[in-house]
């Protein structure tokens, strides 16, 4: 472990704090029994800003998403919000905090059409019944500001849609409900090239929209793709956090899998704020 | 008969209608200046679309149109007086009891569940209704109505609970409510001494009596028809055209016309054949029964109720993906429960109209057979049986289309056991259709 704390330190930015970041993790642990599934983990998340959570299997990249997004509290640290502190005893608290998680499996329903799914537990209601023409004007305008235009017709089963498509339905469904806090999981795993390539630019382009993104993937190319800042988590504990610009694969695939960096390529932390934890 | 069955669906809608939205001009025209996505498209286009629908297995109500067709001109050959007008009332009113246990199993069906308590629970509501409102007891019908609704109601909600919260399979549950209830109809006739051989007569001076078995004149009929037609008309025309001045997706001004045309029709035909003489040249007998209008409100009623309100979109929600639901904050357990409470509510519905049809209420009733009717009237219809697909209008064609098979056999002279195990095939062609547009779905949609 005191290799792992070695490079900690040595990533920790002491370049000058930008405003307020939008989520701090500070000191979070999280355990299983016996297993420590996150050690005393430091991290900031920006608004504006893609930040790639990177990893081999079992380095806590879920326990991780999931204690961020309310499913599970953490045993030790704190979680703050705006720079105030939360306290998150269920995904509903997340997303009145503005938090959505976009699963794998996207939680869309095939025999609803896109509105519907769109907007699946917040429906507007007119004299008691749904207001189907105002739900459809804000999907599409939703759907608009991000450039999704490749579906045939808003009110298309989503059943029908390819897995890009469906991706951003479900991002759009995130951000119709404005919330400010993105975490997607794996978002590329089962699409093909031009599938992953518009569901990358639409990540991008949230971005652009203010609104800060969390993106678990094992895909390095996407990371690099898409990623401002790459965390790597080994061991549950958080051994690196830098702009993408300051690594290369190599490094990250070592971070990955042995926690550290034998070779030390040029590295110095920008205006961008980098923090790392996992010190003791 | 096939007519007959489509005007229940839709010249329901038009009352409804008639309630909100018609007239009421509409916040701003539109907001949206242009938009990429596809909004009002041409003839042609809405044709592509809806031919790409179909190619991908949603068909909807097209299969059992179809066969209604086929029945309705296989037996006409056989028989040649198959499609004659005074009874086609008759067999209306048979398919009406369908019909209502079809939509009550619609209910169960969409949230991927079963319930086979349908006729038990439907048929305790009607003995209930009928002790309340017979002697000794004598109460006014419409209170004795309100209590079997209420009884069926808290039945539901009890199987509803024990499924959701100790998380019983719906078959396990209902199965035994199918036992039990019936059981349960037996005992609380046994109480009643009047009620000789466990037979309860309903009097003619009733009006559940009346509903099946008494008529508006033909004149009213045609009135109340026309209402309706002219309400759901001006209610579609107008919604269609707000939606396409603040471009919104619907359908071509032709489509909206051709659907109001064919509502028209359909309810122009029912008043027709209703209207026929179905008694003899002294005692005539003719009109629409008020059984036909009750139906008509409740299927209407129904379809709001799962198309337009949370409940409604809740349930298909849970019936496609229940973790969805559960994530997007839906409480899954209440809405299952309250599920099963309008399946039992309706199946009440459909009891009642068995004791109006039958003039009595009886412990010899054939549970069993109503049951798998219902079930029946609900897949025929092209309700699924995997959940989330299915309306509650398709158990009107569905229903019809049981009736119209029983019909045709009675009418050959084909004994019960012959007709039960043509039914039989029936259900089960059904549900292979269901099955295989499923699957092509599945692979249609990577």
């Amino acid at each position: 472990m005191s290799d792992v704390q070695e490079a900690v330190a040595a990533v920790e930015s002491d370049g000058p704090t930008a405003p307020a970041p939008l989520l701090s993790l500070r000191g979070v642990s999280k355990s299983f029994g016996p297993v420590r599934a996150l050690t005393k983990v430091d991290l900031d998340v920006p608004a504006g800003q893609v930040t790639a959570l990177a990893g081999d299997n079992g380095a806590g990249k879920s326990t991780l998403i999931k204690t961020v997004s309310g499913l599970w509290e953490p045993d030790e640290g704190d979680i703050l919000w705006d720079g105030r502190h939360v306290r998150m005893h269920g995904p509903r608290d997340a997303e009145a905090l503005g938090i959505t998680t976009i699963y794998q499996d996207l939680a869309l329903c095939d025999n609803l059409d896109i509105v519907q799914n769109m907007f699946l537990g917040h429906e507007r209601l007119r004299r008691g019944l749904l207001d189907e023409g105002s739900m459809e004007r804000s999907a599409r305008e939703t759907l608009e500001s991000l450039h999704v235009t490749t579906v045939r017709s808003v009110r298309q089963q989503v059943g029908s849609l390819s897995g890009g498509q469906r991706q951003s339905v479900a991002v759009a469904k995130a951000v119709m409900s404005r919330s400010r806090l993105l975490i997607m999981d794996e978002p590329t795993a089962a699409l093909g090239v031009a599938q992953t390539t518009m569901v990358l630019e639409l990540i991008t382009r949230l971005a652009r929209q203010g609104i800060g993104v969390i993106v678990i993937s094992h895909n390095l190319n996407d990371v690099f793709e898409v990623a401002d800042r790459i965390a790597v988590l080994y061991l549950g504990g958080l051994v690196a956090v830098v702009p993408k610009e300051e690594f290369d694969r190599a490094s990250i695939v070592e971070y990955m899998t042995t926690g550290t960096l034998e070779r030390q390529p040029g590295r110095e932390t920008g205006g961008t704020p980098a923090n790392a934890g996992g010190r003791n | 008969m096939l007519k007959g069955g489509g005007s229940e669906e839709k010249s329901g809608l038009a009352v409804d209608s008639r309630g909100h939205e018609v007239g009421s001009p509409e916040e701003q025209p539109p907001a949206v200046a242009t938009s990429s996505l596809e909004v009002v498209g041409s003839l042609r286009e809405y044709a592509n679309s809806l031919g790409s629908r179909l190619k991908s297995g949603e068909t909807g109500i097209l299969p059992v149109l179809g066969a209604l067709v086929v029945i309705a001109i296989i037996f006409q050959i056989e028989t040649s007086k198959y499609l004659s007008g005074g009874d086609i009332v008759n067999i209306l009113a048979y398919a009406s009891i369908y019909v209502m246990f079809g939509m009550a199993e619609t209910f169960a069906l969409l949230l991927s569940e079963i319930d086979l308590s349908i006729a038990s629970v439907g048929f305790v509501g009607a003995m209930v209704m009928t002790e309340i409102m017979t002697y000794p007891n004598n109460w006014p019908w419409w209170v004795a109505v309100l209590i079997a609704m209420g009884v069926c109601t808290v039945i539901g909600i009890i199987q509803g609970t024990i499924i959701t919260r100790l998380r019983i399979p719906s078959f396990v549950v209902t199965l035994a409510g199918f036992l039990g209830w019936y059981g349960f109809l037996i005992f609380i006739t046994d109480i009643d001494r009047s009620a000789l051989g466990g037979v309860l007569e309903i009097p003619s001076s009733n009006a559940i009596w009346g509903m099946v078995s008494k008529q508006m004149s033909p004149a009213a009929g045609w009135i109340v028809m026309a209402v309706a037609v002219a309400a759901f008309g001006v209610y579609t025309w107008g919604r269609d055209a707000r939606r396409r001045s603040q471009r919104l997706s619907a359908p071509p001004r032709s489509i909206t016309a051709l659907v109001i045309a064919g509502v028209a029709a359909v309810g122009v035909l029912l008043v027709i054949v209703c209207n026929f003489n179905r008694g003899t040249a002294i005692q005539p007998e003719k009109g629409m029964p008020y059984f036909v209008p009750v139906v008509v409100v409740i299927v209407v009623a129904w379809t709001i109720l799962c198309g337009r309100t949370r409940f409604g979109r809740y349930i298909y929600a849970i019936g496609a993906n229940p973790e969805a639901a559960r994530r997007a904050g839906v409480n899954v357990a209440r809405v299952r429960t309250a599920g099963f409470a309008m399946c039992s509510l309706t199946a009440c519905f459909a009891g009642i109209l068995y004791a109006s049809r039958e003039g009595s209420m009886s412990i010899t009733v054939t549970v069993g057979s109503f049951t798998l009717l219902g079930v029946a009237a609900a897949v025929i219809g092209g309700t699924s049986l995997f959940g989330g697909k299915g309306k509650p209008g398709y158990a009107v064609i569905g229903g019809i289309t049981v009736a119209a098979m029983y019909w045709g056999l009675y009418l050959l002279a084909i004994s019960a056991d012959g007709t039960d195990m043509a039914i039989a095939v029936l259900l089960v062609a059904a549900a292979a259709v269901d099955t295989v547009i499923r699957r092509r779905r599945s692979t249609s949609a990577v």
